[in-house]
């Protein structure tokens, strides 16, 4: 296996009396996109910054491409930053901005006119050379600021929320363009965010923080499907949340219903209280046949109409007072004729189940 | 593929340490540099003070000794009361004088607000004691209006009152219009719809989010006019004041540690009044969200035309007094001959040798704006946009804000004890332009950092980690974008300094030395000498030069807005 481009272990970072990073340990691999997610103040960003080199590490290493760099200041490290709010400096022009850190070098002004002339071409804007920041939109402006930030072709690309102050539809369309650029290019990336369709739809690896830990690392569709833990499974896409016991031998018991668990369920012992995750899309509603195991009678209690498809909330004969939310497409809605108080029959496939 | 590893002991000590970054280093280095200079001549001066003020004249300790012979003479006590009901009597008219203006010029839809704002600024180009040149004109012995004061003198408690209410009050008219045009017009709107009286709004949503400001100008006026010096020098005649105590205590009687334990009791007004404006700023909440709209007046014709008046009639109120005093230069000789003369300014001045202190003024306003401007936007940027080093920062913030809290007086007096020590390694300084510069820049250092320190705010933080991930140098960054976005407030901060610098008084007056004489100190001496109408004539000379460069200010920042507008112009169609 090759070594990974960013090895970091054991990363602590207090301020004060409160840890924002509690041993953290991560491997980032040679050109993937790495997505670090989570809510506000899981400590995202701060860890972003400590491989940036504008915070400093309590404890832990950091090794870049087979470097260690735990101790070198941020001038000393090889990455590009883009930020939320672009950042671009408002009083040069667009060519300026991204020739910033090509000045320095001390290239010949040839050499810096293609190079910028290249970069503005491939992020899509090679006529804004000449026009100020305060001009642009602010997708353009968010393309100008990945374009400064890769000029100096540097070997680990960070990028800090950079979609949120953008409006939906500007969001969606970067969002492609990052991830078919970075791919294009095959650099190291780290991205910060607190969406995780953004996370789901751009990363090679999802990295899930909460509080200062990691809680889980995977590829967008292992965390969608295997959340390792109840943080996960709530915050990454919607989940239903049942409480339910274990009745032994893989069974639960939610209500008055008795439920097949997934294979690996049989682990726990009777009567241990669990948490019972499953997702809208995977809950089947008059499509399995009567004999199939976890089907339960339920019946229409709320229809949220939401374009292409609906989150429909069914009561569950077996188990009144936990509703459960079936997402349908609005096909399927008109196909079933389904209207509040109508009867259905729900299938709970046991394999789409997690027990935690 | 991506792995967790288990939590692993930690391999590394305690505490990360960085390598030495030069950059940083030099950052820190400057950091340092700037907070030994704000200690030395900010510091050490009020120390020296407080040091003399508990030694006799040999230098030995003497405990509370002047104090107790301070409180148990009854002149020093009577000058302590009349500096305090004055400065008092001069709030009472100064705060609601302003505020009504500036409830005209932000609630009313009278016309000409503009023009009426600029007239109402015009104190601020003149030193403090025009006005009270003027006022001798209008009420003196000699007076045109002499009959209106019912046989009392102007000189004395009426003359200081009413010059010191023209000179401060542009201060307070700018602090109270502030505080009312951040006031949210969806309060107003809300209350509209619950169908509130005028009156009622007016105590419930406007006094309270204003209340702040009103504090606040109340201070400034308070702490001026204990402060000043030029005024009661000019026009106080007979009644004493601390400040003309400490002058005659200094000056004229060379006893030192009086001198000094009245610096420090004029300093406790002073401090009490900076107290109270900061611990209002910690209580004021945000009345002004992000989200708020400014308030926009509605057109009443009654109170409209009631506010025209009031503004019309205090404009015309101050035109008469800067009118007399420019009146005066140019005239042969009050009241006997009013023809047109230019014998002030000819002889007056330039024959009289006193033309000299102009240019000194002159000179003092170019290096204070030009040093000044420099050292305070570059520790202010220092402050604001470098790492690590917390301490001396916080150490910094300090010391910038303790200037407002220090009458010029005060600083003077500490600047003679501690840089006229001979065994000071810095007593080289003493008598030279260098110390005029460097206490004007220190008197007048809290102002500056303020509009330096929001400037800088408002640039978007990130600037410094972009430089630094491009691996260019912060200074670079600095001269290629910080300063330059910042050039307006730069600009303000040079016009600021130079005005100030040019109508400073109390400050230098125990600092200047025969070839670093000021323009402020002339007119004093000229006025001593009862040449009124050369003292007059160099008055109008500061105001000129001030009128001047304010409108080269006014140039330079329309040129540079247009710069700016120039960066925003409307964006490119999408591709």
């Amino acid at each position: 296996m090759t070594e990974p481009y960013l090895r970091l272990t054991g990363i602590t970072k207090r301020f004060g009396r409160f840890t924002a990073l509690d041993r953290v340990s991560l491997d980032v691999p040679r050109g993937s996109l790495v997505t670090f997610l989570g809510p506000s103040g899981c400590g995202k960003t701060t860890l972003l910054r400590i491989v940036a080199g504008l915070e400093t590490q309590d404890e832990g290493t950091l090794v870049q491409d087979g470097r260690d760099i735990s101790r070198l200041p941020a001038t000393r490290r090889d990455y590009g930053i883009v930020f939320q709010s672009y950042a671009l400096f408002p009083n040069l022009t667009i060519f300026d901005n991204v020739a910033y850190g090509l000045v320095n070098r001390r290239a010949g002004r040839e050499k810096i006119k293609s190079r910028v002339a290249e970069l503005l071409k491939l992020v899509g804007l090679p006529d804004v050379g000449k026009h100020f920041p305060g001009q642009l939109s602010g997708g353009q402006q968010q393309r100008i600021a990945l374009a400064r930030a890769l000029a100096t072709a540097p070997g680990l690309l960070l990028l800090d929320e950079p979609l949120s102050a953008l409006d939906a539809l500007e969001r969606v369309r970067l969002r492609a363009e990052i991830r078919a650029l970075q791919q294009r290019l095959g650099v190291t990336t780290i991205m910060v965010t607190h969406d995780q369709e953004e996370a789901l739809s751009m990363a090679d690896h999802i990295v899930v923080m909460s509080s200062g830990r990691i809680e889980q690392v995977g590829t967008p569709q292992t965390i969608y499907r295997e959340p390792a833990t109840a943080f996960v499974a709530d915050f990454v896409g919607k989940v239903n949340v049942l409480s339910a016991v274990a009745e032994g031998q893989g069974r639960v018991r939610v209500g008055d219903l008795v439920l097949q668990g997934a294979t690996g369920s049989e682990s726990f012992a009777p009567g241990t209280p669990l948490r019972l995750y499953l997702r809208p899309e995977d809950v089947m509603v008059n499509g399995a046949s009567a004999d199939h195991p976890n089907v339960a009678p339920a019946s229409v209690q709320k229809i949220e109409f939401l374009g292409a498809f609906c989150l429909v909330t069914v009561t569950l004969q077996g188990a009144p007072a936990q509703p459960l939310v079936v997402n349908l497409s609005r096909h399927s809605l008109d196909r079933m004729a389904l209207a509040v108080g109508t009867p259905l029959r729900v299938g709970l496939p046991c394999e789409c189940m997690r027990l935690l | 593929m991506a792995t967790v590893a288990t939590p692993l002991p930690a391999p590394s000590p305690a505490r990360t340490r960085t390598i030495a970054d030069p950059q940083q280093r030099l950052a820190q280095t400057l950091l340092v540099v700037a907070c030994a200079m704000l200690a030395v001549f900010l510091l050490a001066p009020l120390a020296a003070i407080l040091v003399k003020s508990v030694q006799d004249k040999a230098g030995a300790f003497v405990g509370l000794a002047h104090f107790r012979a301070y409180v148990q003479s009854p002149a020093l006590i009577e000058s302590a009361w009349n500096t305090l009901w004055v400065a008092l009597a001069v709030t009472a008219i100064t705060v609601p004088l302003a505020f009504t203006f500036a409830y005209a010029l932000t609630r009313s839809c009278m016309p000409a607000k503009g023009v009426f704002r600029l007239i109402a600024l015009t104190p601020i180009l003149a030193p403090s004691m025009l006005a009270a040149i003027s006022f001798i004109q209008w009420f003196g012995n000699q007076g045109a209006l002499k009959s209106l004061l019912f046989g009392y003198s102007v000189y004395g408690p009426i003359g200081i009152i009413v010059s010191a209410v023209y000179a401060i009050f542009p201060h307070a008219l700018m602090i109270i219009v502030t505080a009312l045009l951040l006031t949210d017009r969806r309060l107003f709107e809300a209350a509209e719809s619950l169908r509130t009286s005028a009156r009622r709004k007016f105590f419930t949503i406007t006094l309270p989010a204003a209340r702040y400001g009103i504090v606040s100008a109340a201070m400034v006026v308070f702490s001026y006019t204990v402060s000043d010096f030029g005024i009661p020098k000019v026009i106080g005649g007979n009644f004493h004041v601390l400040a003309i105590d400490i002058y005659q205590q200094v000056i004229g009687q060379q006893n030192f540690n009086r001198g000094a334990v009245v610096g420090l009791i004029l300093l406790a007004p002073v401090v009490f009044a900076f107290v109270v404006d900061l611990l209002m700023q910690r209580s004021q909440q945000a009345h002004f969200t992000a989200r708020a709209v400014a308030f926009m007046p509605r057109p009443s014709r009654g109170f409209d035309a009631a506010m025209l008046v009031f503004c019309a009639i205090v404009c015309a109120l101050m035109l008469a007094v800067l009118g007399m005093a420019v009146f005066t230069s140019f005239i042969k000789l009050w009241p006997y001959d009013l023809s047109f003369s230019l014998r002030h300014y000819v002889f007056g001045l330039v024959d009289g040798g006193v033309i000299d202190s102009y240019f000194n003024s002159v000179k003092l306003g170019f290096y204070t704006a030009l040093f000044g401007t420099m050292l305070v936007f570059a520790t202010a940027y220092l402050i604001e946009k470098t790492r690590g080093m917390r301490a001396t920062r916080a150490a910094i913030r300090l010391l910038a804000a303790i200037p407002m809290a220090v009458p010029g007086m005060v600083l003077g007096l500490g600047y003679i004890f501690f840089f006229n020590d001979p065994r000071n390694p810095l007593h080289f300084l003493y008598g030279s332009m260098a110390i005029l510069v460097l206490s004007t820049i220190i008197h007048y250092y809290t102002s500056s950092h303020l509009t330096a320190a929001t400037a800088l705010k408002a640039l978007d933080n990130e600037f410094e980690a972009v430089s630094a991930s491009l691996k260019v140098p912060f200074y670079k960054t600095f001269v290629r974008v910080t300063a330059p976005v910042c050039l307006p407030a730069i600009l303000d901060i040079a016009r600021y300094l130079f005005i100030n610098a040019m109508v400073t008084l109390s400050a230098v007056i125990f600092l200047y030395s025969p070839d670093t004489k000021l323009a402020s100190i002339a007119i004093v001496n000229l006025d001593e000498a009862g040449e009124i109408g050369a003292a007059a004539a160099m008055a109008t000379l500061i105001v000129a030069t001030s009128t001047v460069v304010c409108l080269v200010y006014a140039l330079l920042t329309r040129v540079l807005l247009r710069r700016t507008q120039a960066w925003r112009a409307p964006p490119t169609p999408n591709p």
